[in-house]
């Protein structure tokens, strides 16, 4: 009787553990036979090559999507990433224990805010702040790479930071001893001791950005072109899949799975490199 | 050597930790209803022989054994359920372990494990156990307190007590008095005297004035083998073989 | 300014005081850089949330709050119960079995066998995934393959698989967080597993535990891509499991992206913001009382 109830509950256990690998299998599965249709019709390289995305007459090419995506994230490491880091070095190694106290969970409320909130903002605040200064439209890979870059600070500072605070003290020590300075001693010898942990941080942001969705499509113009300059509006295969799936049947329907079909091999790329870091730092 | 009948014996036993031989070719006969002592240095072996015979050596991954633990001449790691053995034989650890509940849920947990559910026996077998382990009196007005707010020495008394409630035939002690100050030692040493008329124990211990002064027998492990076992007595005035008379005498562990 | 005294001890530095060259100055500008980019980050999200009050705390009105949506009232309580609703379903699919799964890997799973490496594997991977592949999947799956058509279940199922890692993780993290002696003194007993696993270990973990759904709940709330294609944007209340419905994120979404009620749409930022914040602190709390409790 004990016996027979530990096996069972052993087995839910064990199925309830199974059933995350049953999702990853069918999101996988999935996402390849409905995307199939569209990488048959147009091929796979022309598919990502072809910057011709034409529903109306079933030409599908995404390489404007796949750039756009990645300007944007660009744009945002470059936002984010110095300005992230900074944060956490100051929090790190020259904030009081009381600031760092009071500041931390600021920078995790900031983690939570909903991503509409942020694309909210982005339409309200940002573009029309670019429209004056540049009297451009608005709309584009600045706008969106300045939201993505607010996004992406928590990210970044607390997987930095957390890499910091772990340096060994003896490695400051050793510093001070030989007579550098204070800050010297913070960006020559404890920053390049925690690089690997901040590469994560800049690894996982990376993810987070080219996959977030509704906050860039808000801000980001959504253009299908190559774009020419920081203040053209673009489209991310994100927004692609948001803006066409609600009216796409048939082979537009497949193209735009075979977008996220695209955008998942990224994010899978992004994880085999997470994983290899993180792999480094623990040997 | 040893003429009473053994309670619990052991048939060239060995142990594995991946490689590493942890226990080897372990022949012991510890007999019923008094105290073995287990001395020697740390890493010899004591502690996993004791946890082979409640078979807490089975969550340790990659562990693996041959030979025979026989309690009462069955083997106990052939067809023997793990819990019902564990319920034969109680454990108590190095570090007091109270459950984080109250004290009567503390030593309720094994009871009521074992399928006892009517609260009049229940509290019955509380204030037996708590008798028993001569805490009854220091406690019985606060049963429903936490047991985390009991002193270190009354925490070891209770996770005695929590053994006993599930009426073991032996009693399993892993240097039970490792974490307390002396006078809680003093208390716990006089109370195992007392078990032993009802209970077979088997403690092992890093204190060898503690061997000397409870046990009536002991065995001396070294390197994962019993280099002697004998009467307590012979042990420590008179040993056999020159490494126990080197450790006892203390000139290494 | 705000200084510390590791930064104090940096500018009274024995070597500066002696030697007066351009090393200072390299120093003070490595000294200059933390600060500023500190300041501006805490001037960046002081803005972002002053902004949004400031704009919407004024627009809060009663008829925000009208029980049925209309073009004029714009009200957002549909979307909030549907918000609710939605949390509801989705955790009562996500718990079990994300709780269940963190129990396999931490108390039953042998550490390194082929199986749980595939299960961290896919766990990573589902963990890594954005929201709108999970919508897509929805829209595939539970609403197309299963014909639920757009509906509060296939939303609730889409998000319950989102949320699906971060249960396990958290719950994993707390159940290895507790002490391998009270495991040993439960076993010691003659406590199989599940009863050990039950009465000894969840009480345990379970500030750790609620403070990971907690987090969960935070992320239904703020999602709003894998919901569009699977929940959809309808504006009533759900007569049952497989009607039409939007959550306060895709109703603010929508309102967004029609922009002819900007007024309101900043008062409905406000309400999902301090609800978002509102359950990401209580979260936090659990997880600094845990904290405390394991240093004390």
């Amino acid at each position: 009787m004990h016996a027979v109830r530990e096996r069972v509950a052993a087995l839910l256990f064990g199925t309830a553990a199974v059933l995350c690998v049953v999702a990853v299998v069918l999101i996988c599965l999935f996402l390849v036979i409905n995307g199939a249709p569209a990488l048959i019709h147009e091929g796979i390289i022309p598919f990502v090559s072809s910057t011709t995305w034409q529903p109306a007459t079933d030409h599908y090419g995404i390489l404007a999507m796949v750039v756009g995506s990645l300007y944007v994230t660009a744009g945002a490491l470059i936002f984010g990433v110095p300005l992230g880091l900074l944060t956490a070095i100051y929090l790190s190694r020259f904030a009081s224990p009381r600031i760092r106290r009071l500041f931390q969970p600021l920078v995790e409320l900031l983690a939570g805010i909903p991503s509409v909130v942020y694309g909210f903002f982005g339409l309200v605040v940002i573009v029309p702040l670019i429209r004056q200064i540049f009297s451009v439209q608005g709309m584009g890979v600045l706008a969106a790479s300045l939201v993505l870059g607010i996004m992406i600070l928590p990210t970044i500072v607390t997987v930095s930071l957390a890499a910091l605070d772990a340096v060994p003290p003896a490695y400051y020590e050793g510093a001070r001893a030989i007579g550098a300075s204070h800050e010297r001693c913070v960006f020559t010898v404890i920053v390049p001791a925690a690089l690997s942990g901040i590469v994560a941080s800049v690894i996982l942001s990376f993810g987070r950005a080219i996959g977030e969705t509704m906050a860039v499509v808000m801000v980001v113009g959504n253009n299908v072109r190559l774009p020419t300059g920081i203040l053209e509006g673009v489209r991310t295969m994100t927004a692609n899949i948001v803006l066409e799936m609600g009216y796409a049947a048939d082979l537009h329907r497949s193209a735009l799975i075979a977008t996220a079909l695209v955008l998942f091999v990224f994010i899978l790329a992004i994880n085999l490199l997470f994983s290899l870091v993180r792999k480094r730092v623990r040997s | 050597m040893i003429s009473a009948p053994a309670k619990l014996a052991t048939r060239d036993l060995d142990l594995f930790y991946g490689d590493f031989q942890a226990l080897q070719k372990v022949n012991l006969e510890i007999p019923s209803l008094s105290v073995t002592a287990f001395i020697g240095p740390s890493g010899c072996g004591k502690t996993t022989l004791l946890k082979t015979f409640n078979r807490m050596i089975d969550l340790v991954e990659g562990c693996r054994i041959t030979g025979e633990v026989l309690l009462d001449g069955e083997d106990i790691y052939h067809s023997m359920d793990t819990n019902f053995l564990r319920k034969r034989v109680g454990m108590v650890f190095q570090k007091p372990n109270p459950f984080p509940m109250s004290i009567f849920d503390n030593i309720a947990y094994g009871p009521r494990t074992h399928g006892v559910r009517r609260h009049s026996e229940l509290e019955e077998i509380v204030e037996r156990s708590l008798r028993n382990t001569a805490l009854f009196d220091e406690v019985k007005d606060r049963l429903r307190h936490n047991a985390l707010s009991l002193s270190g020495g009354q925490q070891q008394r209770l996770c005695i007590a929590r053994a006993l409630a599930v009426e073991p035939e032996i009693l399993l002690m892993d240097e039970p008095t490792s974490a307390l100050d002396p006078a809680s030692t003093a208390r716990i040493e006089e109370l195992v005297c007392t078990l032993s008329e009802h209970y077979s124990i088997v403690i092992v211990t890093h204190n060898m004035q503690q061997a000397a002064r409870i046990s009536a027998q002991t065995a001396f492990f070294l390197l994962g083998e019993v280099v002697e076992y004998g009467p307590t007595t012979q042990i420590f005035s008179d040993p056999h073989d020159s490494r126990t008379l080197d450790y006892v005498a203390g000139r290494f562990g | 300014m705000i200084r510390s005294t590791r930064a104090r001890k940096g500018q009274r530095g024995p070597v500066q005081g002696m030697r007066k060259d351009h090393r200072s100055v390299a120093d003070r500008i490595l000294r200059v850089l933390p600060y500023a980019a500190a300041a501006l980050t805490a001037a960046l999200i002081g803005f972002i949330i002053c902004y949004i009050l400031v704009m919407g705390i004024p627009h809060i009105s009663p008829d925000l709050f009208a029980l049925k949506y209309n073009s004029t009232n714009v009200s957002l309580m549909p979307a909030l119960i549907n918000t609710v609703l939605m949390v509801i379903i989705a955790l009562l699919l996500a718990v079990p079995i994300g709780l269940g799964a963190a129990i396999f890997l931490a108390e039953y799973a042998r550490r390194g066998s082929r199986i749980v490496g595939a299960i961290r594997i896919a766990a990573d991977t589902l963990a890594g995934m954005p929201s709108i592949v999970y919508g897509l999947f929805g829209l595939l799956f539970f609403v197309t393959m299963l014909g639920w058509r757009l509906s509060l279940l296939a939303g609730a199922c889409t998000l319950a698989i989102m949320i699906l890692p971060l249960i396990i993780s958290t719950a994993e993290e707390a159940l290895r967080a507790v002490s391998d002696a009270w495991r040993e003194g439960s076993f010691g007993l003659g406590a199989g597993r599940l009863r050990t696993v039950g009465v000894i270990l969840l009480p345990s973990a379970l500030p750790g535990i609620i403070a990971g759904v907690i987090l969960g709940i935070g992320r239904i709330v703020g999602e709003s891509a894998a919901l569009i294609y699977t929940a959809g944007t309808a504006t009533d209340l759900p007569q049952g499991l497989f009607d039409s419905t939007r959550t306060l994120s895709v109703h603010m979404y929508v309102l967004a992206s029609e922009g002819l009620h900007l007024d309101k749409t900043y008062a409905t930022a406000v309400v999902l913001l301090v609800l978002v914040v509102g359950i990401n602190t209580a979260s936090l709390l659990i997880a600094r009382r845990i904290q405390k409790g394991l240093t004390a």
